[in-house]
């Protein structure tokens, strides 16, 4: 299983290599090859200040979400869950819908939300979707009341976005792009945003992918191995909280991908949760990037909503793997 | 006695006026035919666009009630609120009695107001042709006479003439981008405030044949180069701008017109008030395009 779980990773970085060159490649005018955008004036400005940036940015956000729904099916062991569970999702739709709101009322508001900026916006809201969802749960030793809390704070939330979005149907569109994930907007200062969480969040998760290999027998027992579980619970909360927040705040929300990269992964190799975790991460970053070139080739110079390409290739994936392995006659897959 | 004769000469003056008004018959936009025996005298308006219409046609005062977006001319601000198109309080609409209620296509209320028995006209009016047949249609239902409507839009395209004429020379072979709100959508050629922008000489670098207001790849924008852009100020285009967007010539010389929210207002719907959104994005050349 190691050695396949190595191969798995070799085609993961391999897959990243090809789709970082074929998103340099990929742009407003459709496909144009490298060499063909070294002749146009503004070909090495475009792919340096657009088109490397988006990519890699859209790969790092792919993966911190792989990452955090990896943590998250472990920490809730429950395979549906997804990185957005704590209320971090619709903490930060709410942060963006207050903001984008409040602009063009007072002026107050304006100086004051346009330092922080809609990606501060959201990045604060999902902390606060995600800390309030740990106050109703009362901390996070009850799982099944940190899920509960969790449904109910994005349900609220996400009423109250609804109810901006009615009041102000200014934002209309421009919140829609938001819940429907929106790369665009990544330069390189958001790259470097993700990649300092996402390498931190690695770290961590894979320090304490012990806790969740031990949760994987049932709360009683992974007690009784001795293990710091509250603690453990608590850093890894924080994982899934600054992993999602970090990827939410930079392209929205986009749909699927921290639900299905786990699975992905999973189907291919059985592995422990340290690796699970990055693999989920790479296949995270390679599923979110294939979406993201899709979405800006299809119907260029116009562009799809990054979600919409995500569900369509991340559950059609997941399907075929499904009837492959029934059919093959093998246990059936999740 | 006074008040008897008053009374009586009420009656008399109403007489005439049902005497004169015929029945008549308006199509909408969902191709039915609303027959009135009088001209309307209570008005519910469900579309911002159709209240500032219905109020440039001098019938203000026939509005008892609109939805919650309408806000101009001020004095609506007044009326009863009905919730928005999407979202109208059928109740609250039911209990003033309106004559007729004018509303969007988008509007889901119109077959439930019906069944309630009331006269219901699904109007909505998306470019500068749209705008002239609502303007007319309106003044059907109102019961005004033809003249009217054409003297209204007359006055409006004057008004755009006029802010066209104010534009200069240097200005008109401006290629200009308009962006709606952050994504980026944009505003085409085929869209009402790119029909306005082609009305005064400026060029926009979206063609029409994206669709009125497609959501762009920002790479578009940056190719595109234009020389000025022209935002809405809701999409916070001004705060925070897109990766590379630095290298385009307007964003480096600072040709950027910020709309306010009254101004966007103005110039993104399509109503009446088309002129006053010509003269702004003519201000808006003359001051900034190079």
């Amino acid at each position: 299983m190691i050695r396949r779980a190595r191969w798995l990773t070799l085609a993961l970085l391999l897959a990243t290599a090809l789709l970082v060159l074929l998103g340099a490649s990929v742009g407003s005018t459709g496909f144009n090859s490298l060499a063909s955008l070294r002749a146009d004036p503004m070909g090495a400005q475009i792919v340096w200040d657009i088109r490397l940036p988006r990519t890699l940015g859209t790969w790092l956000a792919g993966a911190l979400l792989g990452l955090a729904g990896a943590v998250a099916q472990g920490l809730f062991r429950n395979p549906l869950a997804d990185p957005y569970l704590l209320g971090s999702g619709s903490g930060a739709l709410l942060g963006v819908a207050i903001s984008m709101a409040a602009i063009g009322g007072s002026p107050f508001a304006l100086s004051w939300i346009a330092r922080l900026g809609l990606t501060g916006a959201a990045f604060v809201g999902a902390v606060c979707g995600v800390l309030l969802t740990l106050t109703l749960a009362q901390g996070v030793q009850h799982t099944l009341r940190l899920l509960l809390a969790g449904v109910i704070v994005g349900v609220v939330l996400g009423a109250i976005s609804s109810l901006l979005m009615l009041l102000a149907p200014e934002i209309m569109q421009a919140l829609q792009a938001f819940m429907l994930g929106s790369t665009g907007y990544v330069g390189w200062t958001a790259c470097g945003l993700m990649a300092v969480p996402l390498v931190l969040c690695a770290i961590v998760a894979w320090a304490l992918s012990p806790a969740l290999d031990a949760l994987s027998l049932g709360e009683a027992t992974a007690t009784s191995l001795g293990l710091p579980l509250p603690a453990m619970r608590m850093a890894l909360i924080g994982v899934l909280g600054l992993a999602t927040g970090a990827a939410v705040a930079q392209t929205g929300l986009v749909a699927f991908v921290g639900l299905a990269a786990p699975h992905l992964a999973r189907s291919l190799v059985k592995v422990t949760h340290g690796r699970l975790g990055l693999l989920a991460a790479g296949m995270g970053g390679v599923l979110l990037l294939a979406a993201d070139i899709l979405a800006r080739w299809l119907i260029a110079p116009q562009e799809l909503p990054v979600g919409v390409l995500t569900a369509v290739l991340g559950g059609g994936y997941l399907l075929w793997l499904m009837q492959r392995r029934t059919r093959s006659g093998r246990r059936s897959l999740l | 006695m006074k008040k008897l004769l008053r009374l009586a000469v009420a009656l008399w003056m109403g007489g005439i006026g049902v005497a004169l008004a015929a029945p008549y018959a308006v199509t909408d936009e969902r191709g039915e035919r609303v027959r009135f025996d009088a001209p309307p005298q209570r008005v519910v308006s469900l579309l911002p666009s159709l209240t500032e219409t219905v109020c440039a046609l001098g019938a203000c005062a026939r509005l008892v009630g609109v939805d919650r977006y309408s806000n101009w001319p001020v004095s609506v601000r007044t009326l009863p609120q009905l919730g928005g198109g999407i979202d109208p309080h059928v109740e609250a609409i039911v209990r003033l009695q309106p004559d007729v209620v004018l509303l969007a296509q988008s509007s889901r209320v119109a077959q439930r107001l019906q069944a309630l028995g009331l006269k219901v006209l699904t109007l909505e009016p998306k470019s500068h042709a749209d705008m002239q047949r609502v303007l007319g249609q309106v003044g059907q239902v109102l019961g005004l006479p033809e003249a009217e409507s054409r003297k209204v839009w007359q006055g409006i395209t004057q008004g755009v003439a006029q802010a066209a004429a104010a534009v200069p020379a240097h200005a008109r072979q401006a290629r200009v981008y308009i962006e709606v709100s952050r994504g980026p959508y944009a505003a085409s050629a085929a869209s009402f405030i790119g029909e306005t922008l082609a009305q005064l000489g400026a060029q926009n670098v979206v063609p029409a044949s994206l669709g009125p207001f497609p959501k762009l790849n920002p790479e578009f924008v940056v190719r595109a180069n234009p020389d000025l852009i022209m935002v809405g100020n809701r999409s916070m285009q001004a705060e925070i701008n897109y990766p590379g967007w630095q290298s385009i010539r307007a964003v480096r010389e600072q040709r950027v017109c910020v709309f306010s929210a009254d101004e966007a207002d103005i110039v993104v719907r399509p109503g009446p008030r088309m002129a006053e959104a010509a003269q702004i994005m003519a201000r808006c050349l003359a001051e900034k395009a190079p």
